[in-house]
Protein backbone atom coordinates (compact mmCIF):
# COMPACT_ATOMS: atom_id res chain seq x y z
CA UNK A 1 0.00 0.00 0.00
CA UNK A 2 1.10 3.11 -1.27
CA UNK A 3 -1.51 6.56 -0.54
CA UNK A 4 -2.46 7.28 2.75
CA UNK A 5 -5.43 4.26 3.40
CA UNK A 6 -5.96 2.48 0.31
CA UNK A 7 -8.92 0.37 -0.35
CA UNK A 8 -7.82 -2.69 1.10
CA UNK A 9 -7.06 -5.50 -1.50
CA UNK A 10 -8.98 -8.51 -0.11
CA UNK A 11 -7.05 -11.22 -1.67
CA UNK A 12 -3.72 -9.56 -0.13
CA UNK A 13 -4.44 -8.44 2.93
CA UNK A 14 -2.45 -9.30 5.80
CA UNK A 15 -3.43 -11.46 8.46
CA UNK A 16 -3.69 -9.29 11.18
CA UNK A 17 -5.95 -5.83 10.40
CA UNK A 18 -7.19 -3.56 12.57
CA UNK A 19 -4.39 -1.91 14.85
CA UNK A 20 -5.29 1.35 16.06
CA UNK A 21 -2.57 3.58 17.96
CA UNK A 22 -3.19 6.48 18.94
CA UNK A 23 0.06 9.13 19.60
CA UNK A 24 -0.74 12.37 21.66
CA UNK A 25 -3.67 12.40 20.69
CA UNK A 26 -5.58 15.76 22.07
CA UNK A 27 -8.88 17.15 20.92
CA UNK A 28 -10.44 20.39 21.49
CA UNK A 29 -13.59 21.59 20.68
CA UNK A 30 -13.38 25.95 20.94
CA UNK A 31 -11.32 26.62 23.79
CA UNK A 32 -12.05 22.72 25.58
CA UNK A 33 -9.79 20.54 25.65
CA UNK A 34 -12.18 17.12 25.29
CA UNK A 35 -8.76 14.96 25.17
CA UNK A 36 -5.18 15.50 25.93
CA UNK A 37 -2.22 14.16 25.12
CA UNK A 38 -3.72 10.12 25.08
CA UNK A 39 -1.97 7.52 23.76
CA UNK A 40 -3.09 4.00 23.75
CA UNK A 41 -2.01 1.03 21.24
CA UNK A 42 -4.78 -1.30 20.52
CA UNK A 43 -3.51 -4.82 19.15
CA UNK A 44 -5.88 -6.59 16.14
CA UNK A 45 -8.86 -8.50 18.13
CA UNK A 46 -10.28 -8.30 20.69
CA UNK A 47 -12.34 -5.75 22.44
CA UNK A 48 -11.35 -2.66 24.01
CA UNK A 49 -13.80 -1.39 26.54
CA UNK A 50 -13.51 2.55 26.82
CA UNK A 51 -15.06 3.64 30.46
CA UNK A 52 -14.96 7.08 32.66
CA UNK A 53 -17.61 9.15 33.34
CA UNK A 54 -20.03 11.33 31.26
CA UNK A 55 -17.84 14.03 29.27
CA UNK A 56 -14.48 11.99 29.75
CA UNK A 57 -14.01 12.21 26.13
CA UNK A 58 -15.14 8.30 25.41
CA UNK A 59 -17.24 9.34 22.89
CA UNK A 60 -14.54 11.74 21.54
CA UNK A 61 -12.21 9.19 20.78
CA UNK A 62 -14.05 7.25 19.55
CA UNK A 63 -15.08 9.54 17.44
CA UNK A 64 -12.03 10.86 16.56
CA UNK A 65 -10.91 6.83 15.07
CA UNK A 66 -13.77 7.49 11.90
CA UNK A 67 -12.99 11.34 11.70
CA UNK A 68 -17.00 11.60 12.50
CA UNK A 69 -16.21 14.63 14.05
CA UNK A 70 -14.34 16.19 11.12
CA UNK A 71 -17.48 18.76 10.31
CA UNK A 72 -17.81 20.14 14.20
CA UNK A 73 -17.25 23.69 14.29
CA UNK A 74 -14.58 24.73 16.08
CA UNK A 75 -12.81 21.06 15.96
CA UNK A 76 -9.11 20.88 16.44
CA UNK A 77 -6.84 18.20 17.32
CA UNK A 78 -3.45 17.16 17.65
CA UNK A 79 -1.16 13.64 17.37
CA UNK A 80 -1.27 11.22 15.31
CA UNK A 81 -3.89 7.95 15.18
CA UNK A 82 -2.62 5.52 13.05
CA UNK A 83 -4.68 2.42 11.55
CA UNK A 84 -2.65 -0.35 10.81
CA UNK A 85 0.09 2.34 10.24
CA UNK A 86 -1.20 4.84 8.49
CA UNK A 87 -2.20 8.64 9.50
CA UNK A 88 -5.95 8.92 9.90
CA UNK A 89 -5.91 12.68 9.86
CA UNK A 90 -3.50 12.54 6.95
CA UNK A 91 -5.40 15.28 4.99
CA UNK A 92 -4.60 12.80 1.67
CA UNK A 93 -6.97 10.53 3.80
CA UNK A 94 -10.10 9.83 2.17
CA UNK A 95 -12.59 9.56 4.85
CA UNK A 96 -15.09 7.81 2.85
CA UNK A 97 -12.44 5.03 2.18
CA UNK A 98 -11.29 5.15 5.99
CA UNK A 99 -14.78 4.68 7.29
CA UNK A 100 -15.49 1.79 5.39
CA UNK A 101 -12.61 0.21 7.17
CA UNK A 102 -13.20 1.25 10.89
CA UNK A 103 -17.20 0.65 10.99
CA UNK A 104 -19.14 2.48 13.76
CA UNK A 105 -22.74 1.19 15.84
CA UNK A 106 -24.15 4.13 18.08
CA UNK A 107 -26.41 4.28 21.10
CA UNK A 108 -29.11 4.46 19.48
CA UNK A 109 -30.23 1.91 16.51
CA UNK A 110 -30.76 4.06 13.69
CA UNK A 111 -31.47 1.94 10.53
CA UNK A 112 -32.68 3.73 7.56
CA UNK A 113 -36.02 3.95 6.81
CA UNK A 114 -35.97 1.11 3.63
CA UNK A 115 -35.97 -3.02 3.89
CA UNK A 116 -33.86 -5.03 6.22
CA UNK A 117 -31.88 -5.89 2.74
CA UNK A 118 -31.36 -2.63 1.65
CA UNK A 119 -30.14 -1.50 5.44
CA UNK A 120 -27.29 -3.88 5.13
CA UNK A 121 -26.39 -4.23 1.24
CA UNK A 122 -25.94 0.05 1.38
CA UNK A 123 -21.97 0.04 2.06
CA UNK A 124 -21.63 -2.63 -0.98
CA UNK A 125 -24.15 -0.55 -3.03
CA UNK A 126 -22.34 3.29 -2.18
CA UNK A 127 -18.83 0.90 -3.23
CA UNK A 128 -20.36 0.39 -6.94
CA UNK A 129 -21.75 -3.81 -6.13
CA UNK A 130 -24.79 -3.92 -8.19
CA UNK A 131 -25.00 -7.72 -8.83
CA UNK A 132 -27.83 -9.35 -7.18
CA UNK A 133 -26.49 -12.43 -6.20
CA UNK A 134 -23.24 -10.58 -4.84
CA UNK A 135 -25.19 -8.52 -3.14
CA UNK A 136 -27.14 -11.18 -1.36
CA UNK A 137 -24.37 -13.03 -0.12
CA UNK A 138 -23.13 -10.25 1.39
CA UNK A 139 -26.69 -9.64 3.31
CA UNK A 140 -26.56 -13.02 4.22
CA UNK A 141 -23.13 -13.27 5.57
CA UNK A 142 -23.28 -9.78 7.45
CA UNK A 143 -26.81 -10.66 8.55
CA UNK A 144 -25.53 -14.31 10.01
CA UNK A 145 -21.91 -12.70 11.31
CA UNK A 146 -24.06 -10.13 13.27
CA UNK A 147 -26.83 -13.17 14.78
CA UNK A 148 -29.37 -11.89 13.06
CA UNK A 149 -30.04 -13.92 10.22
CA UNK A 150 -32.05 -16.45 11.26
CA UNK A 151 -35.00 -13.91 12.59
CA UNK A 152 -35.11 -11.96 9.87
CA UNK A 153 -34.28 -14.54 6.66
CA UNK A 154 -37.74 -14.38 5.61
CA UNK A 155 -38.72 -10.18 6.68
CA UNK A 156 -36.01 -9.23 4.16
CA UNK A 157 -38.11 -7.22 2.16
CA UNK A 158 -39.94 -5.96 5.24
CA UNK A 159 -39.13 -2.42 6.47
CA UNK A 160 -36.33 -2.40 9.13
CA UNK A 161 -38.25 -0.04 11.49
CA UNK A 162 -40.40 -3.33 11.87
CA UNK A 163 -37.74 -4.76 14.02
CA UNK A 164 -37.44 -4.82 17.71
CA UNK A 165 -34.88 -2.67 19.46
CA UNK A 166 -32.24 -5.24 19.44
CA UNK A 167 -32.98 -6.59 16.28
CA UNK A 168 -32.37 -3.02 15.01
CA UNK A 169 -29.35 -2.75 16.40
CA UNK A 170 -27.81 -5.94 15.70
CA UNK A 171 -28.97 -5.02 12.08
CA UNK A 172 -26.80 -2.10 12.50
CA UNK A 173 -23.62 -4.31 13.60
CA UNK A 174 -24.63 -6.60 10.28
CA UNK A 175 -24.61 -3.05 8.16
CA UNK A 176 -21.05 -1.92 9.55
CA UNK A 177 -19.88 -5.64 9.08
CA UNK A 178 -20.95 -5.41 5.52
CA UNK A 179 -18.37 -3.30 4.67
CA UNK A 180 -16.04 -5.94 6.08
CA UNK A 181 -14.24 -3.36 8.46
CA UNK A 182 -10.90 -4.30 10.04
CA UNK A 183 -12.18 -2.22 13.34
CA UNK A 184 -15.78 -1.65 14.67
CA UNK A 185 -16.58 1.08 17.05
CA UNK A 186 -19.27 1.25 19.42
CA UNK A 187 -20.93 3.37 21.22
CA UNK A 188 -22.89 2.21 23.86
CA UNK A 189 -24.60 -0.05 22.19
CA UNK A 190 -26.59 -1.56 24.53
CA UNK A 191 -27.47 0.96 26.65
CA UNK A 192 -30.90 1.57 25.36
CA UNK A 193 -32.14 -2.26 24.99
CA UNK A 194 -33.51 -4.28 27.76
CA UNK A 195 -31.10 -7.13 29.65
CA UNK A 196 -31.69 -9.89 27.17
CA UNK A 197 -31.38 -8.03 23.88
CA UNK A 198 -28.43 -6.16 25.88
CA UNK A 199 -27.00 -10.47 26.61
CA UNK A 200 -27.49 -10.93 22.34
CA UNK A 201 -24.99 -7.96 21.87
CA UNK A 202 -22.28 -9.00 24.47
CA UNK A 203 -22.94 -12.69 23.03
CA UNK A 204 -22.20 -11.38 19.44
CA UNK A 205 -19.28 -8.83 20.25
CA UNK A 206 -17.77 -11.95 22.11
CA UNK A 207 -17.69 -14.14 18.72
CA UNK A 208 -16.80 -11.05 16.38
CA UNK A 209 -13.38 -10.66 18.57
CA UNK A 210 -11.54 -12.80 16.73
CA UNK A 211 -12.39 -11.10 12.83
CA UNK A 212 -12.73 -7.62 14.16
CA UNK A 213 -11.38 -5.17 16.14
CA UNK A 214 -13.58 -3.76 18.41
CA UNK A 215 -13.72 -0.81 20.22
CA UNK A 216 -16.58 -0.25 22.84
CA UNK A 217 -17.50 2.70 24.38
CA UNK A 218 -19.68 1.93 28.07
CA UNK A 219 -21.29 3.43 30.94
CA UNK A 220 -21.59 0.02 32.34
CA UNK A 221 -19.00 -1.41 34.19
CA UNK A 222 -20.11 -4.72 34.31
CA UNK A 223 -20.68 -4.76 30.72
CA UNK A 224 -17.11 -3.89 30.18
CA UNK A 225 -15.88 -6.15 32.78
CA UNK A 226 -18.09 -9.02 31.12
CA UNK A 227 -17.32 -8.14 27.00
CA UNK A 228 -13.48 -7.01 26.87
CA UNK A 229 -10.33 -8.01 27.17
CA UNK A 230 -8.84 -4.30 27.80
CA UNK A 231 -10.18 -2.05 29.59
CA UNK A 232 -9.34 1.79 29.28
CA UNK A 233 -10.66 4.26 31.76
CA UNK A 234 -10.50 8.27 30.89
CA UNK A 235 -10.45 10.97 33.38
CA UNK A 236 -11.25 14.89 31.85
CA UNK A 237 -10.03 13.75 29.16
CA UNK A 238 -6.57 12.17 30.09
CA UNK A 239 -6.21 8.18 29.58
CA UNK A 240 -5.59 7.09 33.28
CA UNK A 241 -4.99 3.73 32.65
CA UNK A 242 -5.13 0.70 31.04
CA UNK A 243 -4.74 -2.69 31.36
CA UNK A 244 -6.00 -6.11 30.84
CA UNK A 245 -9.66 -5.99 31.82
CA UNK A 246 -9.31 -8.42 35.09
CA UNK A 247 -6.79 -7.17 35.99
CA UNK A 248 -7.59 -3.38 36.00
CA UNK A 249 -10.94 -4.50 37.64
CA UNK A 250 -8.82 -6.36 40.10
CA UNK A 251 -5.99 -4.80 41.30
CA UNK A 252 -6.13 -1.54 39.14
CA UNK A 253 -2.91 0.78 40.17
CA UNK A 254 -4.41 4.05 40.63
CA UNK A 255 -5.87 5.53 42.83
CA UNK A 256 -8.77 7.34 40.72
CA UNK A 257 -9.24 3.53 38.55
CA UNK A 258 -9.98 2.25 41.54
CA UNK A 259 -12.19 4.81 43.18
CA UNK A 260 -14.26 5.29 39.49
CA UNK A 261 -14.65 1.36 39.36
CA UNK A 262 -16.12 0.92 43.46
CA UNK A 263 -18.38 3.55 41.90
CA UNK A 264 -17.09 6.38 44.53
CA UNK A 265 -17.58 9.03 41.47
CA UNK A 266 -19.36 9.15 38.43
CA UNK B 1 -66.44 16.60 23.71
CA UNK B 2 -68.66 18.52 21.71
CA UNK B 3 -69.93 21.86 23.13
CA UNK B 4 -72.55 21.28 24.64
CA UNK B 5 -71.10 18.72 26.51
CA UNK B 6 -67.93 20.41 27.67
CA UNK B 7 -70.55 23.18 28.89
CA UNK B 8 -72.86 21.11 30.14
CA UNK B 9 -70.03 19.31 32.58
CA UNK B 10 -69.17 23.10 33.86
CA UNK B 11 -71.81 24.00 34.65
CA UNK B 12 -72.82 20.66 36.73
CA UNK B 13 -69.40 20.92 38.56
CA UNK B 14 -70.30 24.38 39.33
CA UNK B 15 -73.55 23.31 41.31
CA UNK B 16 -71.99 20.93 43.30
CA UNK B 17 -71.09 21.48 47.16
CA UNK B 18 -68.37 19.37 47.08
CA UNK B 19 -65.55 21.96 47.31
CA UNK B 20 -65.68 23.65 44.24
CA UNK B 21 -64.24 27.28 45.32
CA UNK B 22 -65.36 31.14 43.75
CA UNK B 23 -62.08 30.97 42.48
CA UNK B 24 -62.32 27.62 40.74
CA UNK B 25 -65.61 28.23 39.06
CA UNK B 26 -64.74 31.38 37.36
CA UNK B 27 -61.70 29.03 36.36
CA UNK B 28 -63.98 26.84 35.21
CA UNK B 29 -66.29 29.90 33.44
CA UNK B 30 -63.32 30.91 31.67
CA UNK B 31 -62.40 27.33 30.24
CA UNK B 32 -65.65 26.78 29.11
CA UNK B 33 -66.17 30.07 27.18
CA UNK B 34 -62.80 29.73 25.52
CA UNK B 35 -63.58 26.43 24.69
CA UNK B 36 -66.69 27.91 22.84
CA UNK B 37 -64.51 30.32 21.28
CA UNK B 38 -62.08 28.14 19.42
CA UNK B 39 -64.64 26.14 18.30
CA UNK B 40 -66.44 29.05 16.67
CA UNK B 41 -63.02 30.14 14.90
CA UNK B 42 -62.36 26.49 14.07
CA UNK B 43 -65.86 26.49 12.30
CA UNK B 44 -65.73 29.80 10.69
CA UNK B 45 -62.38 28.78 9.35
CA UNK B 46 -64.00 26.33 7.04
CA UNK B 47 -67.10 28.50 6.52
CA UNK B 48 -64.87 30.36 3.30
CA UNK B 49 -64.08 26.76 1.78
CA UNK B 50 -67.40 25.60 2.06
CA UNK B 51 -68.95 28.84 0.78
CA UNK B 52 -66.53 28.86 -2.67
CA UNK B 53 -66.84 25.31 -3.19
CA UNK B 54 -70.78 25.55 -2.73
CA UNK B 55 -70.72 28.22 -5.07
CA UNK B 56 -68.24 26.73 -7.66
CA UNK B 57 -70.53 23.87 -7.61
CA UNK B 58 -74.30 25.42 -8.20
CA UNK B 59 -72.63 28.12 -10.83
CA UNK B 60 -70.37 25.38 -12.55
CA UNK B 61 -71.82 22.38 -12.70
CA UNK B 62 -74.08 23.42 -15.30
CA UNK B 63 -71.34 23.64 -17.59
CA UNK B 64 -69.63 21.00 -17.25
CA UNK B 65 -70.63 18.89 -20.43
CA UNK B 66 -68.29 16.58 -22.41
CA UNK B 67 -67.62 18.93 -24.71
CA UNK B 68 -66.29 21.75 -22.14
CA UNK B 69 -63.34 19.39 -21.52
CA UNK B 70 -62.19 19.12 -25.39
CA UNK B 71 -63.33 21.52 -27.19
CA UNK B 72 -61.91 25.13 -27.90
CA UNK B 73 -63.40 28.31 -26.61
CA UNK B 74 -66.37 30.01 -28.60
CA UNK B 75 -66.96 33.19 -29.77
CA UNK B 76 -70.12 34.68 -27.86
CA UNK B 77 -73.52 33.71 -28.84
CA UNK B 78 -72.23 30.54 -30.20
CA UNK B 79 -73.55 27.18 -28.24
CA UNK B 80 -70.87 24.91 -27.16
CA UNK B 81 -67.24 25.94 -26.81
CA UNK B 82 -64.73 24.60 -23.69
CA UNK B 83 -61.25 24.81 -22.32
CA UNK B 84 -59.83 22.01 -23.79
CA UNK B 85 -56.79 24.30 -24.44
CA UNK B 86 -56.57 26.05 -20.86
CA UNK B 87 -56.28 22.75 -19.56
CA UNK B 88 -53.55 21.75 -21.72
CA UNK B 89 -52.10 24.79 -20.98
CA UNK B 90 -52.03 25.00 -17.37
CA UNK B 91 -50.67 21.36 -17.02
CA UNK B 92 -47.71 22.76 -19.94
CA UNK B 93 -47.00 25.95 -17.69
CA UNK B 94 -47.06 24.04 -14.04
CA UNK B 95 -44.79 21.19 -15.81
CA UNK B 96 -42.46 24.48 -16.75
CA UNK B 97 -42.78 26.15 -13.41
CA UNK B 98 -42.27 22.38 -11.47
CA UNK B 99 -38.46 22.02 -13.82
CA UNK B 100 -37.76 25.90 -13.00
CA UNK B 101 -38.71 25.77 -9.32
CA UNK B 102 -38.13 22.22 -8.15
CA UNK B 103 -34.63 21.39 -8.59
CA UNK B 104 -33.33 24.86 -7.65
CA UNK B 105 -35.92 25.28 -4.20
CA UNK B 106 -35.01 21.90 -3.47
CA UNK B 107 -31.26 22.41 -3.74
CA UNK B 108 -31.60 25.69 -2.50
CA UNK B 109 -33.34 24.46 0.67
CA UNK B 110 -31.07 21.59 1.11
CA UNK B 111 -27.70 23.99 1.43
CA UNK B 112 -30.08 26.17 4.28
CA UNK B 113 -30.33 23.26 6.32
CA UNK B 114 -27.03 21.96 5.74
CA UNK B 115 -25.50 24.63 6.26
CA UNK B 116 -27.55 26.86 8.58
CA UNK B 117 -25.81 29.35 10.02
CA UNK B 118 -23.27 30.40 7.76
CA UNK B 119 -23.39 33.88 5.81
CA UNK B 120 -24.71 33.06 2.72
CA UNK B 121 -27.24 30.54 4.41
CA UNK B 122 -28.56 33.38 6.07
CA UNK B 123 -28.69 35.98 3.38
CA UNK B 124 -30.03 33.23 0.98
CA UNK B 125 -33.29 32.46 4.07
CA UNK B 126 -33.58 36.21 3.89
CA UNK B 127 -34.00 37.10 0.22
CA UNK B 128 -36.07 34.19 -0.26
CA UNK B 129 -38.65 35.54 2.30
CA UNK B 130 -38.75 38.45 0.54
CA UNK B 131 -39.19 36.89 -2.89
CA UNK B 132 -41.99 35.16 -1.83
CA UNK B 133 -43.57 38.17 -0.33
CA UNK B 134 -43.35 39.89 -3.75
CA UNK B 135 -46.61 40.48 -5.63
CA UNK B 136 -46.72 37.62 -8.17
CA UNK B 137 -47.87 40.65 -10.82
CA UNK B 138 -43.99 41.73 -9.87
CA UNK B 139 -42.62 38.67 -11.00
CA UNK B 140 -44.57 38.37 -14.16
CA UNK B 141 -42.88 42.21 -15.00
CA UNK B 142 -39.74 40.75 -14.03
CA UNK B 143 -40.38 37.66 -16.50
CA UNK B 144 -42.11 39.88 -19.61
CA UNK B 145 -38.49 42.01 -19.17
CA UNK B 146 -36.19 38.96 -18.97
CA UNK B 147 -37.85 36.35 -21.06
CA UNK B 148 -40.88 38.00 -23.25
CA UNK B 149 -38.95 41.45 -24.82
CA UNK B 150 -35.94 40.00 -25.87
CA UNK B 151 -37.10 37.26 -27.48
CA UNK B 152 -39.98 38.96 -28.87
CA UNK B 153 -42.92 37.29 -28.11
CA UNK B 154 -45.07 36.40 -25.28
CA UNK B 155 -44.37 32.26 -25.18
CA UNK B 156 -45.57 29.32 -22.35
CA UNK B 157 -41.64 29.60 -21.60
CA UNK B 158 -41.81 32.93 -19.47
CA UNK B 159 -45.06 31.75 -18.07
CA UNK B 160 -43.51 28.91 -16.84
CA UNK B 161 -40.42 31.00 -15.77
CA UNK B 162 -43.01 33.72 -13.64
CA UNK B 163 -44.29 30.89 -12.01
CA UNK B 164 -41.09 28.71 -11.39
CA UNK B 165 -40.14 31.86 -9.22
CA UNK B 166 -43.27 31.83 -7.35
CA UNK B 167 -42.17 28.05 -6.56
CA UNK B 168 -38.69 28.70 -5.55
CA UNK B 169 -38.47 30.38 -2.13
CA UNK B 170 -41.89 28.30 -0.99
CA UNK B 171 -39.82 24.98 -1.90
CA UNK B 172 -36.87 25.67 -0.83
CA UNK B 173 -38.35 27.03 3.21
CA UNK B 174 -40.05 23.62 3.14
CA UNK B 175 -36.92 21.67 2.09
CA UNK B 176 -35.46 23.00 4.81
CA UNK B 177 -38.07 22.91 7.46
CA UNK B 178 -38.24 19.11 6.19
CA UNK B 179 -34.59 18.41 6.36
CA UNK B 180 -34.35 19.97 10.06
CA UNK B 181 -36.48 17.02 10.95
CA UNK B 182 -34.81 14.12 10.08
CA UNK B 183 -32.48 13.04 12.81
CA UNK B 184 -28.81 13.88 13.23
CA UNK B 185 -28.87 10.24 13.80
CA UNK B 186 -29.43 8.63 10.56
CA UNK B 187 -27.06 11.28 8.61
CA UNK B 188 -24.43 9.77 10.93
CA UNK B 189 -25.19 6.28 10.54
CA UNK B 190 -24.65 7.06 6.81
CA UNK B 191 -21.68 9.19 7.00
CA UNK B 192 -20.09 6.86 9.26
CA UNK B 193 -21.02 3.98 6.55
CA UNK B 194 -18.46 5.93 4.33
CA UNK B 195 -20.94 7.90 2.24
CA UNK B 196 -19.69 11.43 1.47
CA UNK B 197 -21.88 14.49 2.86
CA UNK B 198 -23.20 15.10 -0.32
CA UNK B 199 -24.62 12.00 -0.68
CA UNK B 200 -25.76 11.52 2.29
CA UNK B 201 -27.55 14.58 1.57
CA UNK B 202 -28.90 13.37 -1.44
CA UNK B 203 -29.81 9.49 -0.68
CA UNK B 204 -30.75 9.27 2.73
CA UNK B 205 -31.41 12.99 4.28
CA UNK B 206 -33.62 13.85 1.32
CA UNK B 207 -35.34 11.00 0.68
CA UNK B 208 -36.42 10.55 4.37
CA UNK B 209 -37.71 14.07 4.65
CA UNK B 210 -39.37 13.39 0.79
CA UNK B 211 -42.65 12.83 2.13
CA UNK B 212 -42.66 16.52 3.44
CA UNK B 213 -41.13 17.91 0.83
CA UNK B 214 -43.73 16.56 -2.18
CA UNK B 215 -46.09 18.19 0.19
CA UNK B 216 -45.00 21.35 -0.43
CA UNK B 217 -44.07 20.69 -3.95
CA UNK B 218 -47.48 20.14 -4.37
CA UNK B 219 -48.59 23.19 -2.35
CA UNK B 220 -46.65 25.37 -4.30
CA UNK B 221 -47.62 23.62 -7.68
CA UNK B 222 -51.62 24.43 -6.52
CA UNK B 223 -50.30 27.93 -5.71
CA UNK B 224 -49.26 29.04 -9.08
CA UNK B 225 -51.96 26.72 -10.77
CA UNK B 226 -53.81 29.43 -10.12
CA UNK B 227 -51.95 32.15 -10.47
CA UNK B 228 -53.23 34.83 -13.17
CA UNK B 229 -51.59 38.00 -12.91
CA UNK B 230 -48.05 36.38 -13.88
CA UNK B 231 -49.22 34.96 -16.74
CA UNK B 232 -50.63 37.96 -18.62
CA UNK B 233 -48.28 39.32 -19.98
CA UNK B 234 -45.89 36.47 -20.03
CA UNK B 235 -48.37 33.23 -21.29
CA UNK B 236 -50.34 36.12 -22.55
CA UNK B 237 -53.49 32.97 -23.50
CA UNK B 238 -54.65 31.96 -26.97
CA UNK B 239 -57.91 31.28 -27.89
CA UNK B 240 -56.32 28.57 -30.33
CA UNK B 241 -54.83 25.17 -29.46
CA UNK B 242 -51.54 25.20 -29.00
CA UNK B 243 -48.88 23.06 -26.98
CA UNK B 244 -45.41 25.13 -27.90
CA UNK B 245 -43.51 26.32 -25.47
CA UNK B 246 -41.83 29.25 -27.58
CA UNK B 247 -45.68 30.46 -28.40
CA UNK B 248 -48.11 32.24 -26.55
CA UNK B 249 -50.30 29.42 -24.52
CA UNK B 250 -53.70 29.25 -23.20
CA UNK B 251 -53.94 28.50 -19.59
CA UNK B 252 -57.16 28.28 -17.44
CA UNK B 253 -56.94 31.17 -14.96
CA UNK B 254 -56.35 33.32 -17.80
CA UNK B 255 -59.32 32.21 -19.40
CA UNK B 256 -61.63 32.52 -15.99
CA UNK B 257 -60.34 35.76 -15.89
CA UNK B 258 -61.23 36.68 -19.26
CA UNK B 259 -64.50 34.91 -18.89
CA UNK B 260 -65.52 36.44 -15.50
CA UNK B 261 -64.80 39.75 -17.11
CA UNK B 262 -66.32 39.64 -20.18
CA UNK B 263 -70.53 40.90 -20.62
CA UNK B 264 -71.79 37.76 -22.26
CA UNK B 265 -74.02 35.20 -19.86
CA UNK B 266 -72.56 31.93 -21.72
CA UNK B 267 -68.83 33.31 -20.88
CA UNK B 268 -69.56 34.25 -17.66
CA UNK B 269 -71.60 30.76 -16.52
CA UNK B 270 -68.12 29.17 -18.24
CA UNK B 271 -65.61 31.12 -15.54
CA UNK B 272 -67.62 29.17 -13.18
CA UNK B 273 -67.36 26.09 -15.10
CA UNK B 274 -63.48 26.89 -15.44
CA UNK B 275 -62.88 27.63 -11.68
CA UNK B 276 -64.15 24.23 -10.71
CA UNK B 277 -62.11 22.23 -13.27
CA UNK B 278 -58.85 24.43 -12.29
CA UNK B 279 -59.51 23.19 -8.25
CA UNK B 280 -60.47 19.60 -9.83
CA UNK B 281 -56.86 19.45 -12.03
CA UNK B 282 -54.83 20.89 -8.71
CA UNK B 283 -56.61 18.10 -6.69
CA UNK B 284 -55.86 14.98 -8.98
CA UNK B 285 -52.36 16.22 -9.42
CA UNK B 286 -51.88 16.37 -5.25
CA UNK B 287 -53.27 13.01 -5.06
CA UNK B 288 -51.30 11.40 -7.90
CA UNK B 289 -48.30 12.88 -6.76
CA UNK B 290 -48.62 11.61 -3.20
CA UNK B 291 -49.47 8.42 -4.92
CA UNK B 292 -46.26 8.02 -6.79
CA UNK B 293 -44.06 9.25 -3.49
CA UNK B 294 -45.68 7.45 -0.55
CA UNK B 295 -43.00 5.16 0.63
CA UNK B 296 -43.72 1.85 1.88
CA UNK B 297 -41.16 1.93 4.29
CA UNK B 298 -41.03 5.49 6.11
CA UNK B 299 -44.62 4.96 7.51
CA UNK B 300 -44.11 1.49 8.64
CA UNK B 301 -43.85 2.13 12.08
CA UNK B 302 -43.70 6.16 12.13
CA UNK B 303 -40.78 5.93 14.16
CA UNK B 304 -37.86 7.00 11.59
CA UNK B 305 -38.89 11.07 12.07
CA UNK B 306 -40.15 11.53 15.57
CA UNK B 307 -37.06 8.88 16.69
Amino acid sequence: MTAPLDRPDASARPAARGRVELDQWSVWFGATAALQDVSLAIAPGGVTALIGPSGCGKSTLLRSINRLDDATVGIRHAGHIRLDGEDVHDPRTDTSVLRQRVGMVFQRSNPFPRSVFDNVVYGPRLNGETDRRTLEEIAERSLRRAALWDEVKDRLRDSALRLSGGQQQRLCIARALANDPGVLLLDEPASALDPLATTRIEELLYDLRREVTIVIVTHNLQQAARVSDRTAFLLAGRLVEVDETARLFTSPREARTEAYITGRFG
Amino acid sequence: MTVPDAARTAGAASSRALGATRAMQRRRRAGSTMTVLIWAAAGLSLLPLVLIAGHLLVGGVRVLTPTFFTALPAPPGVAGGGVANGIAGTLVLIALASVIGLPVGLGAGLYLAEHRSTRLATIVRYLSDVLSGLPSIVLGIFAWEVVVRPSGQFSALAGGFALGMIMIPLVARATEEMVRLVPVALSEAALALGFTRWRTSLSIVLRTALPGIVTAALVAVARVAGETAPLLFTAFGTPYWSLRVDQPIAALPLQIYNYAMSPYDDWRAQAWGGALVLIVLVLVISMLARRATRSRFASASGGAVND
